[in-house]
């Protein structure tokens, strides 16, 4: 078992500590809370709820992989559903060109954001700043005022529930009430599950460690590290569009307070699933439990009662504290081990 | 001619070359903008404030009175960007800890208290204090648990406000008694904002700490390389604590005077994205993000500059939740024209110029 856990890389210690604490997590709140997390649909809930962050964080796992960091995503999400809430209603279009403005808009982020990060060698941090700042700014410019959105065919859309079978509960009047999922979830899972493979099995995934390994040995291998960089960024800037948009579909309105602070939860889940600010670890599957984590949190401290506002501030921070005391001592052991050897 | 031209070109790459360029750059642009869009922006006009004391008045004033708390936050940020190489996104939410903890110092149980339950100094001193225990707690994880800073200060900054909150339990005190807003404002009988003194005097502290001791020097060796500064007898890990806790003292003093200007504290809104100005401010004085070398002016500067921008767009009318966007162009256009490789393409350029000149 010890020869085991010292041979396995960062990335698979790190992923199984955060499924292990998730699993403990969720049978502790089924033990001590009892009857609303055994129901299945409570954990339905929480994907439902957290779909848009979900495709986030899977964008900020891929470029915390290269070292980088993207924070735009929350007010990328903001313009994306205030776009697409204004096209919607004033000009009454149809939902599938809605679709590709959110795309645009992630595309065109990725884009430019990429750009002066990989070719002219700019802080990702100030650039992604500068890029929060002009979606927040641009989402009031666009629209002061939340509304919601009243398309027929976008309502419609959203209120599709795809039925998952044999995960039903019994209600209070003792009707049977089938479990559902939101359609922003299957796209969520069908992200997670491709961006899986990408990272797994493609030359473009394993060239994404590479470079947030050592750039420089990345280089001498042969990898276009700026073409990677770029291709990163562009990937998170489609995904965050996505996001925006399950997001949108989500609450189906438009509002500039939007996704705010999303780009913080996503940047904490990632962690919280092991992936590492300094680059080369990570993992996709570790990033949807690391969200799973968080919302699992938040809904245990609702239910608890301890409804004010704070405590689930607090509660976050100090699991986050926690997840990131554990990785550093472990790995500070790891090291320490095998120089031993 | 050709000598001229060369001693010219020298002197300008030079000049493009200081650091200090970037900051200054800006500001000038700013102020020409300014100079030929509305002259009346340098106006500065003596008036009388509602109390009857002196007061200056004018953009200029403002944007030195409320680029205070920018300025007194850049050089804990600097400090902290050159030793540990990362930034402290948790000042916001420091300061809201910070300024709740000195209005409960004030005002005790009772949320509304018609007189000060403490004196001003014991308050201010308990939020030092508080301040330097947040900082210690970034620094401990930075430098101790090695986290990256971002990752670290994240942990406040997520539950920053609600402590905030919680201290007061969740209340807004509100301090009746008017020496406490002297701080925020103007001290009977100086026309200067108080604010500029207080920052005043931090810069002049920093100025002489950096003078007389070796802080900047073992901060610069830290930030390029800790271990090899381990090497020759320096303590990183100390350094770094060190620099944090710096840091957390000057979000003290500008939980002061945020706290003051309002005499209550509203925890959600308090010193709202302040961090990233503060942040901007490190960058705009060409300080390498990535830690080592670091020019402590440039950043204050770079901090006066932003307040001038954000004065500058409220003059034009800009609503504040808009401001962001034009901010963010503003900012993306100074850090591409001073990123490495468009700054060597500008200055081929600029010689295939001059060098065209001297043929002709």
């Amino acid at each position: 078992m010890r020869n085991k856990i010292k041979n396995m890389s960062d990335t698979s210690l790190l992923l199984s500590i955060t499924i292990v604490v998730f699993f403990l997590m969720y049978i502790g709140a089924m033990v001590f809370q009892g009857k609303g997390f055994l129901k299945p649909q409570t954990f339905f809930n929480i994907l439902n709820a957290n779909a848009a962050l979900i495709l986030m964080s899977c964008g900020l796992t891929i470029v915390m992989i290269i070292g980088s960091i993207d924070i735009s995503v929350g007010g990328v999400a903001a313009l994306v559903s205030m776009c697409c809430a204004v096209y919607l209603d004033y000009k009454g279009g149809n939902v599938f060109v809605s679709m590709l403005i959110a795309l645009a808009i992630g595309v065109a982020y990725g884009v430019i954001q990429g750009y002066l990060i990989a070719y002219l060698d700019i802080q990702p941090f100030i650039v992604s700043l500068a890029g929060m700042f002009f979606a927040r700014g641009m989402t009031t410019i666009v629209h002061t005022n939340p509304f919601n959105v009243e398309n027929q065919s976008f309502v419609a859309l959203k209120e599709t529930r795809i039925i998952v079978p044999g995960m039903g509960s019994v209600n209070k009047l003792g009707k049977y009430v089938n479990a559902y999922v939101e359609i922003g979830v299957i796209v969520a899972l069908l992200a997670v599950l491709v961006l899986f493979f990408v990272l797994r099995y493609t030359k473009f995934g394993r060239a994404l460690y590479a470079v947030g390994g050592n750039k420089t040995s990345a280089l001498m291998l042969g990898i276009n590290v700026k073409k990677t960089k770029f291709m990163a960024h562009l990937l998170c800037g489609i995904l965050a569009g996505i996001g925006g948009y399950v997001y949108f579909l989500h609450v189906g309105s438009g509002a500039a307070s939007h996704a705010s602070g999303a780009e913080m939860n996503a940047i904490a889940s990632s962690i919280i699933g092991g992936t590492m600010l300094t680059g080369g670890v990570g993992n996709i599957i570790g990033t949807l439990f690391g969200v799973l984590s968080l919302a699992t949190i938040q809904s245990i401290v609702s239910s608890a009662g301890m409804d004010q506002a704070w405590w689930t501030g607090i509660t976050i921070a100090a699991m986050l504290c926690l997840f990131l005391v554990i990785q550093s001592v472990v790995i500070a052991r790891k090291t320490k081990s095998l120089k031993k050897q | 001619m050709a000598n001229n031209n060369k001693s010219g070109s020298g002197f300008f790459g030079k000049l493009i070359h200081n650091q200090i360029f970037i900051p200054l750059a800006a500001l000038l642009l700013l102020v020409l903008f300014n100079l030929v869009f509305d002259p009346s922006f340098f106006k500065i006009t003596l008036g009388q404030n509602a109390a009857g004391n002196p007061v200056l008045s004018g953009y200029l004033v403002t944007i030195l009175d409320y680029g205070s708390e920018l300025a007194i936050l850049a050089i804990g940020m600097t400090l902290v960007t050159a030793a540990s190489g990362g930034q402290d996104i948790s000042v916001g939410a420091t300061i809201a800890i910070c300024g709740s903890a000195l209005l409960r110092v004030l005002c005790g149980r009772n949320s509304r208290p018609d007189e000060l339950q403490a004196p001003i100094i014991v308050a201010f001193l308990v939020a030092c204090i508080v301040g330097m225990l947040c900082g210690a707690f970034n620094g401990m994880l930075v430098s101790i648990f090695k986290i990256q800073p971002m990752v670290a200060t994240l942990i406040l900054f997520t539950a920053g406000r609600s402590i905030a909150a919680w201290i007061n339990n969740n209340e807004l005190p509100i301090v009746g008694d008017p020496t406490f807003a002297y701080f925020g404002s103007f001290f009977p009988g100086i026309p200067i904002p108080a604010p500029v003194f207080i920052a005043a005097f931090c810069l002049i502290i920093i100025f002489v700490v950096l003078k007389f001791t070796t802080l900047g020097l073992y901060t610069q060796a830290v930030g390029i390389n800790p271990s090899s500064s381990r090497l020759n007898g320096l303590n990183p890990q100390f350094i770094k604590f060190v620099s944090f806790v710096i840091l957390g003292l000057c979000v003290a003093v500008a939980a002061l005077i945020k706290v003051s200007r309002l005499s209550t504290i509203n925890y959600s809104v308090i010193a709202k994205d302040i961090e990233m100005d503060a942040i901007l401010a490190v960058a705009l004085g060409g300080n390498p993000l990535g830690g080592g070398k670091f020019n402590m002016w440039a950043s204050i500067i770079g901090a006066y500059v932003i307040q001038f921008l954000t004065t500058t767009l409220y003059k034009f009318k800009v609503s504040s939740d808009a401001l962001s966007a034009y901010k963010a162009v503003v900012v993306i256009l100074l850090v591409v024209f001073s990123a490495p490789t468009v700054r060597e393409w500008i200055g081929a350029k600029f010689k295939k110029i001059t060098a065209k000149k001297g043929v002709a």
